[in-house]
């Protein structure tokens, strides 16, 4: 529903308990800005995280939303639960690099194989923050922890692996870069399917070192965005002539969203590709990575999947809130059902 | 034939090519609970053939087919039928393919024959069996048939002692296994959500209640009013549950020991984030993978204590297929009311046998929904015009009252949260604010012993007693039979539910001595009895089995003996 006597204090929440020049706290602040300009009314809208700096955001946005911050690595299912029950709203799921690509690898593959209609936002900062900086598995091979030890592993690109998974939406982006976050937040919340932004958020207090590849310095360094992003209204694009324009620029994809907007996406990197190309999207990851560059943007979208709750074949009503008409058999069904026990 | 009977399948966990074992009691006194000494032995697996035979009772009929053994030993207490069944098969048909299954019904034959079966009675029960395969119908009665005439005028016929006749004793009576009734329960007791991961003896349950959903659950439209989700695994398939319960849905999911291992987080935080969430555990013998595929009671303590820190979780014991049918709904409604997780606990032996049991009633009642908010009623700030918070005590029966997410009222939202929070449900580390919320929870606790299934006692003044639990209703109504022969006439009382009630207690002091059975090896029930009545433990004695198999009234019976009379003949001391 949209709504539009709202202010941007509607979207607002509690006070950030993270540590001042925490990454995570910009991407409140996007948050709240991408809900307040899409319109949505936060009633209408649900919150689900794990455990770790990450999931504590729900507290600081949309405080008039109900919200679930539930067990460590665990977003992914306890999501999927409440999505199903109640597909009307729309959800937005707070996970980190730990929460995400360590305990909850195995429910963050299979909610995006289910393409669960949900926005999910990795706030990636590489470490543990509550336990004092310990890697994840996002940190990168050589990476070196605030105590000076190196990463010996290869992490887990989160991006690669949901496209691999064919989720519908994959993006990476920068927490400090707000246009490129909200953005794609907007065009995430507006997505019919699982909508995965990995955002790099630094740790000011345990991963923002020299010798560290997820410090502000170093993104800021090797960021290479893919694309400038904005978003479009429908009637802009009629009244101005905006969507012809794109259709005659080559260097300018637009994505229709659900209601009718579009995210505009202009190439600036070197490196431009189809964002409906799947190996096209792979194949940006793997050169990058190779470079030593951070590549940042919309990777890929396939929209012509259904998502979960569309392939259950589930109701116009809310399951939850279907009543015993709804749910009994009648009774001379009952008695059917019984007479094969007689 | 209106004839009582109880069916108990013995199968391994394995899928093709090892021995199964399938007890069939037929009793006019409607003693149906497993009895391993069969009267009528047909030696089906060749791998067991000697095993078996050594098996059968004195005076037992022993039914094989001579080729499946060189030389078997013969007994001189033991009747023999040996069948040529090679030869009966091939009369039968000469399709290679339908011989194993014919080999069924040539034995079908000679039972009948033996039982003095109306040929008429049989035929109506083939007919029906296979009406929807009409194509081998004709084959399957001529095998009966080849087996009826194999043994007519066989010298046995004239010595052998069971004849059925028809009785009346079924009325009001179905045959049905706990998994498709606790299916049946969740469907009229309104679940739309269940999560799952695949595990024996379990699976059949959700696989049960998908099967009737996609027949009873279409919306006009053609929709499909649940969702059933098979999970990754079951750390996934409680937080599913969890969610959805959060979110306004009934939800289930069901699941044997080492899944119910698995969830033990997360039922931590649907007790301390007060989650309606069900979980249906058909127990099976562990400790670890254990033996899947044979029965037991040993994840009481786990179930009703799961999880870290503070938590307790109540835990209904249906004792039949009937109860499980009864004890779905009201654990659906018992999530609500309490907004916690409960736990039923069924076992192999109910969930995957059939049972003779009463007939279900079709459900009257609407469902619980619990104390639930609506905009309206905060609107006009019901709540005798308390603010409303999610985790406080309006009514001073430690339960709170909830907004569900999607009510569209400012009052409404709050960040549901495992870690410390008050009773506003804000985050909170300060002592008394913790602790305000977790007293609520233990009064919520006190106030849910008059809300599960109460006990149910048979009593007539003896002063020996037995509690006991789950599936050994018929066991034990057997084994006072019993007793009683024996000049050991016992009361019993048969536990439905965590928390005990206050029955329990009584019915322990009215005794001398009370014999408490669990079907493990820890006497899980006797521990938690002892640890809530210490007052009467001295009346208190454990009889444990835990072999996998059902317990047999005969077993249990012999051990009250040898404890009520130590001198007299003992024939085993200790556990049975």
């Amino acid at each position: 529903m949209k709504s539009t006597n709202l202010t941007r204090n509607d979207y607002t929440g509690g006070k950030s308990t993270l540590c001042t020049g925490c990454g995570h706290d910009q991407i409140t602040n996007h948050i709240i800005a991408a809900f307040f300009d899409s319109g949505i009314d936060p009633f209408d809208v649900i919150k689900v995280s794990g455990i770790g700096c990450s999931s504590k955001l729900p507290g600081y946005f949309l405080s008039k939303s109900q919200g679930i911050n539930s067990m460590h690595g665990r977003m992914a299912p306890v999501a999927t639960g409440a999505q199903l029950v109640n597909d009307k709203m729309t959800y937005i799921g707070i996970s980190g690099d730990g929460d995400t690509a360590s305990i909850g690898l195995g429910g963050f593959a299979h909610l995006v194989r289910r393409n669960l209609n949900i926005v999910y936002v990795v706030a990636n900062n590489g470490v543990y923050g509550l336990t004092k900086g310990q890697l994840s598995p996002t940190a990168d091979q050589g990476t070196l922890t605030s105590t000076g030890r190196e990463n010996l592993f290869q992490d887990i690109d989160l991006c690669s692996l949901a496209i691999d998974l064919n989720c519908s939406f994959v993006a990476r982006a920068f927490s400090s870069n707000s246009k490129q976050v909200v953005n794609l937040l907007k065009a995430a919340i507006l997505h019919p399917g699982t909508a995965v932004i990995d955002i790099i958020s630094p740790c000011i207090t345990f991963n923002n070192h020299h010798g560290s590849t997820k410090s502000y310095e170093y993104v800021k360094e090797h960021n290479l965005t893919l694309q400038d992003l904005s978003c479009s209204p429908l009637r802009d694009a009629n009244e101005n002539g905006i969507g012809a324009a794109v259709e005659a620029d080559n260097s300018v994809q637009a994505l229709e969203l659900s209601d009718g907007s579009k995210l505009l996406l202009r190439d600036v990197a070197p490196l431009s590709h189809d964002i409906r190309d799947r190996i096209a999207a792979m194949k940006v990851i793997y050169e990058t990575k190779d470079r030593g560059e951070i590549p940042t943007g919309l990777f890929y979208v396939n929209s012509g999947r259904d998502h979960f709750a569309q392939a259950l074949n589930l109701p116009d009503v809310p399951l939850s809130q279907l009543t015993e008409t709804d749910l009994r058999p009648s009774a001379t069904e009952f008695q059917n059902i019984l007479r094969n026990f007689i | 034939m209106g004839i009582p009977v109880g069916g108990k399948n013995i199968f391994p966990s394995n899928i093709q090519g090892q021995p199964t074992w399938y007890f069939l009691r037929a009793s006019a006194k409607g003693n149906t609970g497993f009895c391993y000494e069969a009267d009528v032995t047909v030696a089906f697996n060749g791998q067991t053939i000697e095993e078996d035979h050594l098996a059968t009772p004195g005076g037992g009929f022993f039914i094989f087919d001579e080729s499946k053994i060189k030389s078997l030993k013969k007994r001189e207490d033991v009747h023999y039928i040996t069948v040529p069944i090679q030869d009966l098969v091939t009369q039968a048909t000469s399709q290679v393919k339908l011989k194993k299954y014919l080999t069924n019904m040539i034995y079908v034959g000679i039972l009948a024959e033996f039982l003095g079966l109306d040929g008429r009675v049989l035929e109506t029960t083939i007919d029906e069996f296979l009406k929807s395969r009409t194509g081998i119908l004709e084959i399957n009665k001529k095998a009966v048939e080849l087996g009826r005439s194999f043994v007519r005028n066989h010298p046995v016929q004239k010595i052998f002692p069971c004849r059925v006749s028809p009785l009346n004793e079924n009325k009001g009576k179905i045959l049905i296994d706990g998994n498709s009734a606790a299916a049946l329960g969740l469907l009229v007791g309104g679940a739309t959500f269940a999560s799952w991961y695949p595990i024996t003896p379990s699976t059949s349950l959700v696989e049960s209640f998908e099967k009737y959903c996609h027949e009873y659950r279409k919306s006009a439209d053609g929709k499909n009013n649940f969702a059933v989700v098979q999970a990754e695994d079951e750390l996934s398939s409680i937080c599913m549950v969890l969610g959805a319960g959060w979110n306004g849905a009934r939800a289930f999911t069901a699941t044997s020991g080492p899944g119910l291992s698995l969830m033990q987080e997360a039922a931590g935080y649907a007790y301390y984030a007060e989650i309606p969430s069900v979980v249906w555990d058909v127990q099976r013998a562990g400790p670890s993978t254990g033996m899947p595929t044979r029965t037991a009671q040993s994840d009481i303590t786990s179930a009703h204590l799961s999880s870290h820190g503070d938590t307790r979780h109540p835990v209904l014991l249906p004792g039949d297929p009937f109860e499980c049918y009864e004890f779905a709904q009201q654990a659906l409604d018992l999530a609500e009311d309490l907004q916690t997780i409960v736990y039923v606990l069924s076992d192999l032996d109910i969930g995957m046998n059939i049972w003779r049991t009463d007939d279900f009633k079709y459900p009257e009642k609407p469902f619980h929904r619990g104390k639930v908010l609506s905009k309206e009623d905060l609107d006009r700030k019901s709540l005798s015009g308390k603010p409303y918070f999610r985790y406080a005590d309006n009514d001073g029966d430690g339960i709170a009252y909830r907004a569900l997410p999607g009510t569209r009222h400012p009052d409404a939202a709050y960040l549901t949260r495992g870690s410390g929070h008050n009773s506003k449900g804000l985050y909170t580390e300060r002592s008394a604010e913790f602790m305000e919320v977790v007293d609520r929870l233990h009064k919520k606790w006190e106030s849910a012993k008059k809300m599960v299934p109460q006990s149910i006692c048979s009593e007539s003044g003896n002063e020996i007693g037995i509690i006991h639990y789950g599936s050994t209703v018929e066991i034990v109504n057997e084994a006072k039979e019993i007793l009683k022969e024996k000049g050991l006439a016992c009361d019993s009382l048969r536990i439905r539910a965590i928390p005990f009630d206050e029955e329990i207690r009584e019915f322990i002091f009215r005794k001398r001595a009370v014999y408490v059975l669990d079907l493990n090896q820890n006497g899980q029930i006797f521990e938690l009895l002892k640890a809530r009545f210490p007052e009467c433990w001295t009346q208190m004695n454990s009889v444990r089995h835990y072999s996998g198999m059902p317990v047999q009234a005969a077993e249990l019976a012999r051990e009250v003996q040898n404890r009520e009379r130590p001198d007299a003949d003992r024939n085993k001391a200790g556990d049975l």
